[in-house]
């Protein structure tokens, strides 16, 4: 029996046309799904009335044998193949894990493709198998809900996620056959679930900047995003990838086995007890101004204040990742429009007393912390699905950093500029650099910088087979194609030929989240050295280029058109001009000296030009060259 | 002739409508569709035709055209909750026989 949800005028769909889409919030310790109901966005529980999905799977011989949080029963009993908080890993390399991976307790084993994989009873397991195991789940969830199939799903990934954490996402999710409407950014689809998207609407699209400050069970998360004509930019991200709730139940702990007078060395039974009583104590302060513990045999009140000293150093660390992040932002406090609190952590008061003192602003909350992520995509994937109309919501996304292409003298021209909205395509004509140059490396980088060893490789590949020609005739084009979920493909042609080369970018694996905030930092902070090692570079290539030509030239013509004087005289400028290309960081030095090179040489080129026409005219009459 | 809701079903349609924070009721209609005849309308109302007749139940008004009342008669819209699914029905004494899914009917 299908069961109808109201429509919005004119809006009810054909019977059995209906799309079933879901939002799934895919988290580092809980995922969600939530679908639109009668225009309202719903967090879809399982048989039990539980929201949350544990981000856990349990591995046995045969395989996977649970997820969420029967699965996470395991962890104690059987924690090498008690798979948990695998979002750390997604889009990583072997390298990446090596530094970070220590705090995880499994076994890592890399494989061909540089991608570590996780040792456990049933053989290796990417993060990527993990992750689609809860997607699995949790769409199954959607699919009983529905009692249909699911037409898509909209999956959020952390702001800060590069190309390789969303395409190992996206991997995930065809694994688990799940059709990606979308990849869409966790803050914005907080923003989109309270309505911010709208109001910026109906304000007639006056810019909003808007914080989030996403409070998780272990990682805090701040971005600054600028709302703009239905456009969500991401200005800057930052945080605490080691900083959540559980700390706060940890520094409890710590003030209730001092008050115990326990030692420092507890058993795991005694630990465990001190963190579950923490935790409930938190919680009831939520509500109580103070509360009285049992714990063992000790007994003892803890009032809201004292609990307040406990946390406020750790609260005192997000503000001041608050504060880093506007800066990086170039956003002052005041300019703030609307705060938005994310993550069940943000339920502890004194979370959103701080939050509202920083910004002088109220913050949003009055959605459940927890749900407002997988609500805001489930509102994204209603639109993307079809159910409703697209002119309502037409959200877009931007590419957060510039995509480009290396040029000689290890530059970088950028392609697609950074704050793009995505969907986009464009193209460039390149062309060769010497005389029957047959192939052309591509090397396709990321970032602000003006030299391409200061931004980050994506992929490189080589168009070969390009007719031999003279320098700068062959027409190479380069076209860079960004999908809907900020993947890219770039294809390499050459047009007078139609050889062609073509490369999807599944980056080299591992980027830290902090580089990536870093990356667009240093593009300010270095501005200026940029831009002059950017013209250094530029006369670097000319030079090379004058040297070459008239190495070339002197071979060619040196012994019939030069007296030895004048060309021990070039050779000089010549070297003078290697030797200045290589010692020099001035590039107007080096200019005035090409420059200078070229005024010694004019002569020797006019003589060529000459002798060239000569030749060119030799044994025809005027009539000839008339015609010609 | 008359058309009601459960309460059940009113609260739900009350809750949609204040998360909307527009619109003036709900239209429950049908349409010659599906792969049973016809199909029913159950849409948000901003504006109430002329022609529309109103049926009040608690704080919400059911907006429904003259056609589709004739097929509507007596219906009663309930909101029901199976397993994890769960949405409005229509209880139509008028129908004969449905698809299978119950999106489409005969009279």
């Amino acid at each position: 029996m299908a069961l109808l949800q109201i429509s919005e005028p004119g809006q009810s769909p054909q019977p059995h046309q209906r799309r079933h889409a879901v939002g799934i919030d895919l988290g580092t310790t809980n995922s969600l799904v939530a679908t639109v109901r009668s225009g309202m966005a719903e967090v879809l529980a399982d048989e039990q009335g539980r929201d949350l999905l544990p981000s856990v799977v349990h591995y046995v011989t045969e395989g996977v044998s649970c997820v969420g949080y029967e699965a996470a029963e395991h962890n104690v009993a059987d924690p090498l193949n008690t798979l948990a908080s695998v979002k750390r890993l997604m889009g990583r390399g072997v390298a990446d894990i090596k530094t970070f991976g220590s705090q995880l307790p499994y076994e890592f084993a890399a494989d061909d493709g540089g991608m570590p994989k996780i040792k456990t009873t049933a053989g290796l397991v990417s993060p990527i198998q993990v992750s689609a195991e809860i997607l699995r789940k949790l769409a199954g969830r959607a699919e009983i809900a529905f009692d249909s199939e699911l037409d898509g799903a909209v999956i959020t990934v952390p702001a800060y996620f590069d190309e390789a954490q969303r395409q190992a996402t996206k991997d995930a999710a065809t694994l688990a056959g799940i059709k990606v409407l979308r990849l869409l950014n966790e803050p914005t689809a907080a923003a989109i679930a309270y309505g911010l998207d709208e109001s910026e609407r109906e304000t007639k699209g006056q810019e909003r900047t808007i914080a989030i400050y996403d409070l998780g069970g272990g990682t805090f998360d701040i971005s600054i995003l600028r709302l703009s004509k239905g456009v969500f930019e991401v200005l800057a991200t930052g945080g605490d990838s080691a900083l959540g709730g559980d700390d706060f139940d940890l520094a409890i702990a710590d003030w209730l086995r001092q008050q115990m007078g326990m030692s420092e060395d507890l058993n795991p039974i005694e630990q465990r007890i001190l963190l579950e009583t923490a935790k409930s104590a938190k919680e009831e302060l939520t509500d109580s101004t103070q509360v009285e513990l049992e714990v063992l045999d000790w007994q003892g009140t803890l009032t809201r204040e004292l609990m307040h000293s406990l946390i406020d150093g750790l609260i005192a660390k997000t503000v001041r990742a608050c504060k880093k992040s506007l800066r990086d932002a170039g956003v002052a406090q005041t300019q703030i429009d609307d705060v938005i609190l994310v993550g069940g952590s943000t339920r502890t008061p004194r979370v959103g007393d701080k939050v509202a003192e920083l910004f002088d602003l109220e913050p949003l909350c009055s959605l459940d912390p927890d749900q407002v992520v997988a609500m805001g995509a489930a509102l994204q994937a209603e639109v993307l699905v079809g159910n409703k109309s697209g002119d309502d919501m037409l959200l877009l996304d931007v590419i957060p950093l510039s995509l480009g292409i290396e040029t000689m003298g290890g530059l970088i021209e950028k392609i697609i500029h950074r704050n793009t909205t995505i969907p986009v395509a464009k193209a460039q004509e390149f062309t060769t650099f010497k005389d029957g140059q047959t192939a052309m490396a591509i090397h396709i980088l990321q970032g602000e910088r003006e030299l391409a060893s200061d931004c980050r490789s994506l992929a490189r590949f080589e168009l070969r087979g390009i007719p031999p020609m003279v320098a700068g005739a062959a027409k190479i084009r380069v076209s860079y194609q960004v999908d809907a979920d900020g993947l890219l493909s770039v294809t390499a042609r050459e047009l007078t030929s139609n050889v062609e080369s073509r490369i999807e970018v599944k980056p080299s694996y591992g980027l830290g989240e902090e580089e990536i905030t870093s990356m667009l930092q240093d593009s300010f902070s270095h501005a200026r050295d940029d831009m002059q090692a950017r013209a250094l570079r530029e006369q670097q290539v000319e030079a090379d280029r004058m040297i070459e030509d008239l190495l070339a030239a002197i071979y060619k013509d040196g012994d019939a058109l030069l007296d030895s004087e004048e060309r021990q005289c070039l050779k000089v400028a010549i070297q003078e001009l290697r030797d200045l290309r290589e010692t020099t960081s001035e590039h107007r030095v080096l200019a005035r000296q090409i420059e200078s090179v070229a005024k010694a040489s004019e002569e020797f080129a006019a003589r060529r030009m000459d002798v060239s026409i000569k030749t060119a005219l030799a044994g025809q009459t005027l009539d000839e060259i008339e015609k010609g | 002739m008359a058309i009601t809701m459960t309460s059940a079903a009113e609260q739900h349609v009350v809750k949609h409508l204040e998360h909307r924070a527009k619109g003036v009721g709900i239209r429950l209609g049908v349409r010659t569709t599906g792969c049973s005849g016809l199909s029913y309308v159950l849409e948000f109302v901003d504006d109430a035709a002329s022609e529309d007749e109103v049926f009040q139940c608690g704080d919400v008004k059911l907006i429904i055209d003259p056609k589709s009342l004739l097929y509507l008669d007596g219906t009663e819209l309930d909101y029901v909750k199976e397993g994890l699914n769960e949405g409005f029905e229509f209880k139509n004494p008028n129908v004969k026989d449905e698809c299978g899914c119950g999106e489409s009917f005969h009279v």
